[in-house]
């Protein structure tokens, strides 16, 4: 199967997810019991200005007929009006987004960068305690989820021994003025490095908060893969051309041992996505699952929807590209 | 002719104790080629491993020596020694299926050892394995260099290796039963074609084999192993006409061709193995007394 | 060798009966909460909050672990916290497990629509984020413990679903299953009497795991005060309170944050354990 057809068969179930997505969020958000419409009115209200707001949100039509007039505008990139903020539920997820994927591609980077060193020296000392003893803490780490993590980190970094912040995206003190929502982006292209500093040092916390478990993963499956890889042919072939233990563990074996790892690590990552809803609420982070929480405790079904369409596309994006990205790095699938 | 390779008295155990090749001496002079001929178990190809320096982590060279072009391999730090192997010996593998390595190029897989061992030019390296490609008889040596192993038949690939072992122009090569894993007929193309590299670079060749029709057609010399004890070590002819040990007998006996083309395989007969391994025992307890 | 592998098998022994050792703990603190706490774990007492853990000046001799900021006795809310956090992991474990098995157990077997059926389903609650799901539910079903049960089957389902659906396709290959259709045997029956036990270990490792999820949902939910009613004391309400006063009272973030540190670790390391126990090739 060339590349593009395989894009485009997983195009198609993709968009069967995302509509299953649609349609499971838009009825169980219906269910909703408290009417939303009643909190946002000033005690005393009319029932003629409840009816006249409902009929605004287009409450007062059927069920199904809501979910015809979403989905036609859902589809046109209009996601409806918040109910509290009465801003468009797009342009309100849009500007907590950036903040989402900034703290997700940290926490990646984080991962991939522990998971990938743990794996490199077990495999390098196969056989020793050291090997050991990363497989214990890589069993811990991988038992214990991600929200705990980060409460142990916020007591262990934020109180005893207070290095990082614990709360927030930026400092409130911060003199700077930002022209997108990519706030780490941004610091680095325009060279503010103190923004910079000051930004990490908000993000580190949460971003090894949701990073541990991924990393665990990733040491355990790389090590094992590269393990199986060392006891190979070529691997060996390699050795009498002269190269050491390093060299050889780098250019012959790791390259082999990444593919099997990657797509694994995708499904993970979208398991990483999901958990930012906590832990951003955990640190007070300023974004979109943060967003979320205040929205489901607010009763505003507009902006639900939206935000958890949005994940789902996030996650559906994900397992695409790693899909795709499978097959472009093996040359097997590549050429054949 | 001084001996280019000298292994003597080599004693790699299992563990603490357990003996895999016993007071091992073997010598190969510039040119020759050498049949290492026993059962499998017999530590056989645990010679050529010990030689390259990758024998099985469990294993251990517990004392000996191998001199290779007048360095004791044993003696050099590990770093030097891996560069005296890349720069003077190769291995030809068994498995051409599974020696290469399936996310690279050929190309980059015949002169790795060219440019990032022994400092090549890229260029060179590049020009240096065309040109042995084409000595093994690869039609479109430069479409094969860009090509990856998955691509290319069996037979292609072990030719590839071939080329490979014969790139830094080493003076050891060992063959470590290469045709086993090929069908009849690429057998004898791949043993024509070694034989043939051979000759023309007038390296020196450590052929690990059960087969003892395949020494008789390519060996000048060869080195009956059983247990890990060098049970006798002669010329081919001599061994043919007159094999000294009952094993060697036996072995002999046991290759149909050689005997008679249709003779169905004889084993070797039990009365001979447990004569062998008593001697195997025998040395062990002669070695612990010393 | 030898040696090394009796090794092993004595560490996993000393980490499974630790494991076992603290959840046995836990399960006596659940059933005797009211009889071995040393205070009412609501009882209020504004002129006795904050008070710190016995090592420390300033504590009090009823209070071992210190008070909150209402000045409520934490241990005694620990303790009426485990009664939350093993009920809800035996429960909602449970529940999760027969939903989730039984579905991939059919899916795998039957395949066919069933399976197509129960994929896409599967395919479209990965595409979820878990917690907001969670969330999401608990809004829908209000506050209490029924609610919570609910939501974790209806969130987790899934995890068994996929694992026990590979196994099914395994085993439903295998020559001893083929046969027992041959033979006339009932495609149910098969599924039952062949199948379900060649997959029955795997499950009991997945429910053991499932059952620190649990725990570990719980206490996401209490902390965004979505759990049960606020006079049961939690894990996850305690936690919530103090990370809001950890600054002044770090010891009510950390007692219960060991607990479910503990309590989660010694489900997996059962698992784990049971996995070993299972395993003909590695016993």
């Amino acid at each position: 199967m060339t590349l593009l057809k395989r894009a485009l068969a997983q195009l198609c179930t993709t968009a069967i997810t995302l509509f299953g997505v649609a349609i499971v969020v838009f009825f169980v958000v219906r269910v909703v019991p408290g009417n939303p419409i009643a909190m946002m009115l000033p005690p005393g209200a009319s029932a003629e200005d409840i009816s006249r707001l409902e009929a605004l949100y287009g409450l007062d039509k059927s069920i199904l007929h809501q979910f015809v007039i979403w989905l036609g505008g859902a589809v046109q990139g209009d996601l409806g009006t918040s109910i509290t903020t009465r801003q468009p539920v797009l342009e309100l997820v849009l500007s907590r987004l950036p903040a989402t994927l900034e703290l997700s591609m940290m926490a990646l980077v984080i991962a991939v960068a522990i998971g990938g060193v743990l794996a490199l020296t077990g495999t390098r000392m196969r056989g020793t305690r050291v090997e050991g003893a990363i497989d214990v803490g890589n069993g811990m780490a991988l038992s214990v989820p991600d929200f705990l993590w980060g409460l142990v980190l916020i007591l262990a970094f934020g109180v005893l021994w207070p290095i990082f912040h614990i709360s927030g995206r930026a400092s409130p003190t911060l003199d700077f003025e930002f022209a997108t929502k990519f706030y780490l982006f941004e610091s680095v292209l325009r060279l503010r490095f103190d923004v910079w500093l000051d930004l990490v040092s908000h993000m580190f916390m949460p971003a090894l908060a949701l990073a541990i478990p991924l990393a665990a993963i990733i040491a355990q499956l790389l090590k094992q893969s590269l393990k199986e890889t060392m006891h190979l042919d070529y691997v060996t072939l390699a050795r009498t051309k002269g190269y050491g233990e390093n060299s050889v563990i780098l250019r012959e074996a790791l390259p082999n041992a990444i593919l099997p790892t990657l797509t694994l690590v995708g499904v993970q990552f979208t398991f990483l996505i999901g958990g930012t809803v906590i832990i951003e609420r955990l640190f007070s982070y300023e974004g979109l699952g943060n967003m979320a929480i205040d929205a489901v405790i607010n009763r505003d079904l507009p902006l639900i929807q939206g935000i958890v369409i949005l994940f789902a596309l996030i996650f559906t994006a994900v397992n695409l590209v790693v899909d795709l990205s499978y097959a472009a790095l093996n040359p097997r699938l590549r050429h054949g | 002719m001084t001996p280019f390779l000298q292994i003597s008295n080599l004693n790699v155990t299992l563990g603490q104790t357990h003996p895999i090749l016993r007071s091992v001496d073997l010598t190969l002079s510039e040119g020759e080629t050498r049949g290492l001929v026993g059962e499998s178990g017999a530590g056989k190809s645990m010679i050529g491993k010990a030689i390259l320096g990758t024998l099985p982590s469990a294993l251990r060279v517990r004392s000996g020596e191998i001199v290779l072009d007048g360095e004791d391999l044993q003696r050099l730090a590990d770093k030097d020694r891996r560069r005296v192997i890349g720069a003077k010996a190769a291995l030809i593998p068994q498995d051409p299926l599974t020696a290469l390595n399936p996310s690279k190029r050929i190309g980059v897989q015949i002169t790795n050892r060219l440019v990032d061992i022994l400092g090549w030019r890229r260029k060179a390296a590049e020009a240096r394995a065309i040109e042995l490609l084409d000595e093994v008889h690869i039609p479109n040596p430069d479409r094969v260099m860009r090509a990856y192993p998955h691509e290319l038949s069996g037979g292609m690939r072990q030719r590839i290796l071939i080329a490979a072992a014969f790139a830094a122009e080493p003076k050891l090569i060992i063959a470590d039963e290469p045709t086993t894993a090929l069908d009849v007929t690429a057998q004898k193309q791949v043993l024509k074609l070694i034989h043939e590299m051979q000759q023309r670079h007038g390296t020196s060749l450590l052929f690990v084999t059960h087969d003892l029709g395949v020494v008789s057609k390519i060996c000048q010399s060869l080195t009956v192993l059983y247990s890990g004890l060098v049970l006798e070590s002669t010329g081919v002819d001599e061994f043919f006409a007159t094999p000294r040990h009952a094993y060697s007998r036996a072995l002999l006996q046991a290759t149909p061709k050689y005997t008679d083309p249709d003779a169905s395989l004889t084993p070797v007969p039990d009365p001979v193995i447990e004569a062998t391994q008593r001697e195997v025992q025998m040395f062990d307890r002669k070695q612990a007394h010393v | 060798m030898v040696d090394g592998r009796s090794l092993v098998t004595r560490k996993m022994g000393a980490r499974l009966w630790l494991s076992g050792g603290w959840l046995v703990l836990l399960a006596l603190a659940a059933l005797f909460a009211p009889w071995i706490s040393p205070q009412d774990p609501l009882a209020q007492d504004i002129f006795a909050s904050r008070l710190p853990p016995f090592w420390q000046s300033g504590a009090e001799p009823g209070f071992p672990l210190g008070t909150d900021s209402l000045g409520r006795d934490v241990l005694s809310r620990m303790i009426h916290g485990a009664r939350v956090a093993l009920g809800v992991a035996l429960i909602a474990g449970t529940l999760t497990c027969l939903v989730g098995a039984s579905l991939g157990l059919i899916a795998g077997y039957f395949r066919g629509w069933p399976d197509l059926v129960i994929s896409r389903f599967i395919d479209i609650w990965m595409a979820f984020p878990p917690v907001l799901f969670s969330i999401l539910l608990i809004a829908v079903l209000g506050t209490g413990l029924t609610s919570i049960i609910i939501a974790i089957v209806v969130i987790d389902w899934t995890r068994f679903a996929r694992v026990i659906r590979a196994e099914a396709i395994g085993q439903g290959a295998m020559d001893y299953v083929v046969s027992a259709q041959v033979a006339g045997r009932k495609r149910f029956d098969t599924m039952i009497r062949e199948v379900l036990p060649n997959v029955l270990p795997t499950i009991v490792v997945l429910l053991t795991l499932e059952m620190g999820i649990a725990v570990i949902i719980e206490a996401i939910l209490s902390f965004v005060n979505l759990s049960i009613s606020t006079d049961q004391p939690t894990w996850g309400g305690m936690i919530s309170e103090g990370r809001i006063s950890i600054h002044q009272a770090w010891w009510v973030l950390i007692f219960p944050l060991v607990s479910l540190f503990l309590t989660v670790l010694s489900f997996s390391q059962l698992g784990e354990g049971l996995k070993d126990r299972f395993d003909p090739v590695l016993r």
